[in-house]
C-alpha cells in the first residue's frame, strides 16, 4: 500500500513538473480515484464495528443466513489494518471468532478459534479465491484489495441512478480471480455504487452493487463528521443465479479500539459489549 | 499422537465409572453456578440467559462383519440419540459468564440413558486477567490429531466410532487464569481431579491386550489431592508472523499402564496412571505460502526414568512438523510429519517378556488432509489419513457432509484401519472398521 502511495505521489508530482504523457496523467487519476474509494469504503474512521446479517440467496430462493460482528482498526491510514469477526449465526458455528491482520504489501496473518474444542489456529487461506464464509464475496472483496495490483484506467464519467460516477476499468497485474473489473465510483464520496467482475473467459461473472448508503454521524460540535457508509450491499454471481445480500444493522466508528483488542485472548473471550 | 504408545498392549477396563461420577460433579458444579446467576439479578444492572442447543444422533455400523465376541452392539458400534443444552447466564454487574453444556445420551446400543456434562465453568474477567472455573476443554499445540503438549483427556471411543470431533476432547475440572500483555501472555490450569482418557473396550472394539488371557481386572485412579493436582503453563507471544508457545506440565500419563499382580503368573491387572512431566515448544505462522507448524516435546516418565517398568511407559521425545496451504477455490490440504523417540530402548527391550508385542523405538506417523468445499460451503468433502511408515499401519478418515439448511446437517464418514500387525496402534483395530451417519439439528 504504502509504495502504492508513493507511486501515486510521485507520478502526481511527475505530472505537474510536466513532461509527462497525459495518459500517464490519467492512468494516475484513476489510481489516485481508486485510492481514494479504497479510504472510502474500507478504511473510514480509525476504526469501525459493524453488525452484519449476510443472505446467502441460491438460484430458487433458498436463503441461509449469517448475523455476525465485525471490528476493524487501522493500524495507519491506508495501510495495515486488523480485523476481527464473531459469528452470531447459524447455531453450529455461533461464538466461532475469527482475526485478520492484514498486510497490503505480504501475506496476512489469520486466525480462527473454535470455542466447541477451545481451538486457535492459524488458517491457511488465499484471500483473492477463498469465499467469505461460503458468500459470494470472496476475502478480498470483504477487507479490500491493494490498488497497486491492478492497473487502473478511467473510461468515462457517467450517472448511475441519480450519483455522478467515475468509471474505472482495472486489470490485473497479476493472475486473479477475476480478469477485468469495472467499477462505478460515486464522484461526491467515493464510494463504489457498482462493480462487473469479468472471468478468465472475459465473460461477466458478479456484479456488485451498493442498494443503500447512509451519512454516519461521529462526534458532536466542530468534532462532528460524517462517513458515508454502504447500508446494504449485493454481490450476485450472473452465471450461476447465486447473490448474497450484507445488511449493515448497526455500525459506528472511531470508537477507540485498542491494538490489544485483536489479539488471542479477544478471540477467546470478547467482551461482551462488543457482540452484544 | 498422543496415546500411540500408550495405547500398547493395555486398556481393556471399562469407563463405566465415568457416569455417576460425572453426576456427581455436575451436582457440584449447579451449586457453584446457580448462585451466581441469581446474584445478577438482584443487582440493577440487566442480565440474562442464553439457551441453546443441538439434537444429534450418531450411528455407526461395522463394516468388516467380524464381531467381537461379547459385543454389545452387534453390527452397530455405536447408536446413540443426545440432545444437547447450552445455557449461558451474564449479567453486565462484571465481566463474568456462567456456561453448562450438557448432554442427555440415550444409548440405543445398550438402551440406557446418560448425562455427560461437557462443560460448566465461570468465567471472571479483570484487569489483564481471565479466569476460568469449572470443568472445561483445553487445548494447547499446534498439531493436527496428533498431540504433543496437549496433555488433556481424549475420547477415543468417540474418534474412531464416529463422533463429531468436538467429542474427541473431554474437559477438565479445574481453575485456568490467563494473563495478557504485550510482553507475553501467561495461561496456568491446575487441575485437581485426574480424568483419563477414554480407551476402546473389548465390549465394542477388536483390540490387542498382552494380558487377554486376565479377566480380573483393576483401576487404580490417583487421589484428589492437593499433591496430585496437575498443573500445566504455557507461556506465549507473537514473533515476527510466528505465534510461539512454550508449555510445561506436570501430571499424569492419561492412558493407563497395565501392572499385573505376579508378572511372571498374572492372576489380576490393574490400571495405573504413573506420573508424567512434559516440556515443549510450539511455532505456528504464515511462512512459504501456507501455514506452518512446529512442535516438540520431552515426556519425562518420572517413575521409570530408567525405563525398565513395562507398566510404565518410558520417557519420549516428540516432534512434529506440519504445513497447510490452499490450492485452488475451497480446497486446502495439510500434511504432517509425526515421530516419537523412546527412551532407553535397551532397558525396555531387556524387560519385555516372550510373547509381548514389542514396540520400535523409533515410531512416525505421516498425515494428510484434504477438505474441499462446494456449494458455497454446503458440501465439505474431506479426508484425513494416518500412515505409520515405522509399523505399516494406516487409519482413514473420508467424510462428506452436507448442511441441508442453516441448523439441519447430515454427514456421512468412515474409519478404516490395516496394517501389517495386530498389535500395532491402527493395525489392532483393522477389525473395527466402520461407516457412520451423523444427523445434526441446531436450535
Amino acid at each position: 500500500m504504502k509504495s502504492a502511495v508513493t507511486r501515486v505521489a510521485m507520478t502526481l508530482v511527475l505530472g505537474f513538473v510536466g513532461g509527462v504523457h497525459s495518459a500517464d496523467a490519467q492512468a494516475a487519476s484513476a489510481e489516485e480515484i481508486m485510492e481514494r474509494s479504497q479510504r472510502a469504503f474500507h478504511y473510514a474512521g480509525n476504526d469501525a464495528k459493524g453488525r452484519l446479517t449476510m443472505e446467502l440467496i441460491d438460484r430458487n430462493g433458498g436463503k441461509r443466513v449469517r448475523v455476525l460482528t465485525m471490528l476493524r482498526r487501522n493500524q495507519e491510514t491506508g495501510g495495515d489494518q486488523k480485523y476481527f469477526m464473531y459469528f452470531h449465526e447459524p447455531g453450529d458455528v455461533r461464538r466461532l471468532t475469527f482475526m485478520v491482520w492484514k498486510y497490503p504489501a505480504r501475506e496476512d496473518d489469520r486466525w480462527i478459534f473454535v470455542p466447541a474444542v477451545d481451538l486457535i489456529r492459524r488458517i491457511a487461506a488465499e484471500d483473492k479465491y477463498s469465499s467469505f464464509v461460503g458468500s459470494d464475496f470472496s476475502y478480498e472483496d470483504v477487507s479490500g484489495r491493494d490498488v497497486a495490483e491492478d492497473s487502473h484506467t478511467l473510461v468515462r464519467e457517467e450517472q448511475l441512478g441519480v450519483r455522478n460516477s467515475f468509471v474505472i476499468e482495472s486489470v490485473p497485474r497479476e493472475a486473479a480471480a477475476f480478469t477485468k473489473r469495472v467499477s462505478w465510483i460515486d464522484k461526491e464520496n467515493f464510494l463504489p455504487l457498482k462493480e462487473e467482475y469479468y472471468d478468465a473467459q472475459n465473460e461477466l461473472q458478479r456484479v456488485f452493487t451498493a442498494d443503500s448508503i447512509e451519512d454516519i454521524p461521529v462526534g458532536e460540535g466542530d468534532d462532528r463528521r460524517v462517513y458515508p457508509t454502504i447500508m446494504k450491499r449485493t454481490m450476485r454471481n450472473v452465471k450461476t443465479g447465486h447473490r448474497t445480500e450484507v445488511t449493515v444493522n448497526s455500525v459506528a466508528y472511531d470508537l477507540g479500539l485498542k491494538d490489544a483488542d485483536f489479539s488471542e485472548r479477544r478471540m477467546r473471550r470478547p467482551p461482551r459489549t462488543w457482540i452484544r | 499422537m498422543d496415546s500411540v504408545n500408550r495405547f500398547g498392549p493395555n486398556y481393556s477396563m471399562s469407563n463405566a465409572r465415568a457416569a455417576p461420577r460425572r453426576l456427581l460433579h455436575l451436582a457440584v458444579l449447579l451449586s457453584v453456578v446457580f448462585p451466581t446467576a441469581a446474584f445478577g439479578q438482584e443487582a440493577e444492572d440487566e442480565w440474562g440467559v442464553d439457551v441453546r442447543g443441538f439434537a444429534l444422533g450418531t450411528y455407526s455400523g461395522r463394516t468388516t462383519g467380524h464381531l467381537p465376541s461379547g459385543s454389545e452392539g452387534r453390527a452397530l458400534l455405536l447408536g446413540e440419540e443426545r440432545l444437547r443444552l447450552d445455557l449461558t447466564g451474564w449479567t453486565d454487574a462484571a465481566e463474568a459468564e456462567v456456561r453448562i453444556k450438557l448432554d442427555g445420551i440415550h444409548d440405543s446400543v445398550a438402551d440406557d440413558v446418560d448425562l455427560d456434562l461437557r462443560e460448566a465453568y465461570l468465567d471472571y474477567t479483570t484487569g489483564d486477567l481471565d479466569f476460568r472455573l469449572g470443568r472445561q476443554i483445553a487445548t494447547w499445540g499446534v498439531g493436527d490429531l496428533l498431540f504433543i503438549n496437549d496433555v488433556f483427556p481424549k475420547d477415543w471411543v468417540s474418534f474412531f466410532s464416529g463422533r463429531p470431533l468436538e467429542y474427541l476432547k473431554i474437559g477438565v475440572d479445574g481453575l485456568r487464569a490467563r494473563y495478557s500483555s504485550n510482553l507475553l501472555n501467561a495461561e496456568l490450569l491446575a487441575v485437581p481431579r485426574f480424568e483419563p482418557d477414554t480407551m476402546p473396550t473389548p465390549k465394542r472394539f477388536f483390540l490387542h491386550d498382552d494380558y487377554g488371557s486376565v479377566t480380573n481386572r483393576g483401576e487404580d485412579l490417583p487421589d484428589t489431592t492437593l499433591g496430585n493436582t496437575e498443573i500445566g503453563l504455557r507461556l506465549y507471544r507473537k514473533f515476527g508472523s510466528f505465534d510461539l508457545s512454550a508449555y510445561a506440565y506436570r501430571g499424569r500419563w492419561r492412558s493407563p499402564g497395565q501392572r499385573p499382580d505376579d508378572p511372571n503368573n498374572p492372576t489380576r491387572v490393574t490400571s495405573i496412571y504413573p506420573p508424567l512431566s512434559v516440556y515443549g515448544l510450539s511455532a505456528q505462522g504464515q511462512a512459504l505460502g501456507g501455514v506452518l507448524s512446529l512442535e516438540g516435546g520431552y515426556y519425562d516418565s518420572r517413575d521409570d526414568r530408567d525405563g525398565d517398568d513395562l507398566a510404565i511407559p518410558n520417557s519420549q521425545v516428540r516432534l512434529l512438523a506440519g504445513y497447510q496451504k490452499q490450492l485452488w477455490k475451497d480446497f486446502t490440504l495439510g500434511a504432517q510429519y509425526y515421530a516419537e523417540i523412546m527412551s532407553d530402548f535397551d532397558a525396555y527391550e531387556r524387560s519385555l517378556p516372550a510373547g509381548f508385542a514389542h514396540k520400535e523405538r523409533y515410531r512416525d506417523i505421516v498425515t494428510v488432509r484434504l477438505t474441499q468445499f462446494l456449494q458455497h460451503e454446503t458440501w465439505k468433502l474431506s479426508l484425513f489419513a494416518f500412515y505409520g511408515p515405522a509399523e505399516n499401519d494406516y487409519l482413514l478418515r473420508p467424510q462428506v457432509s452436507y448442511k441441508v439448511t442453516d441448523s439441519l446437517s447430515v454427514a456421512l464418514g468412515g474409519n478404516l484401519f490395516g496394517g501389517d500387525d495386530r498389535t500395532t496402534f491402527f493395525g489392532q483395530f483393522d477389525q473395527d472398521d466402520n461407516a457412520y451417519i451423523n444427523l445434526r439439528y441446531d436450535f
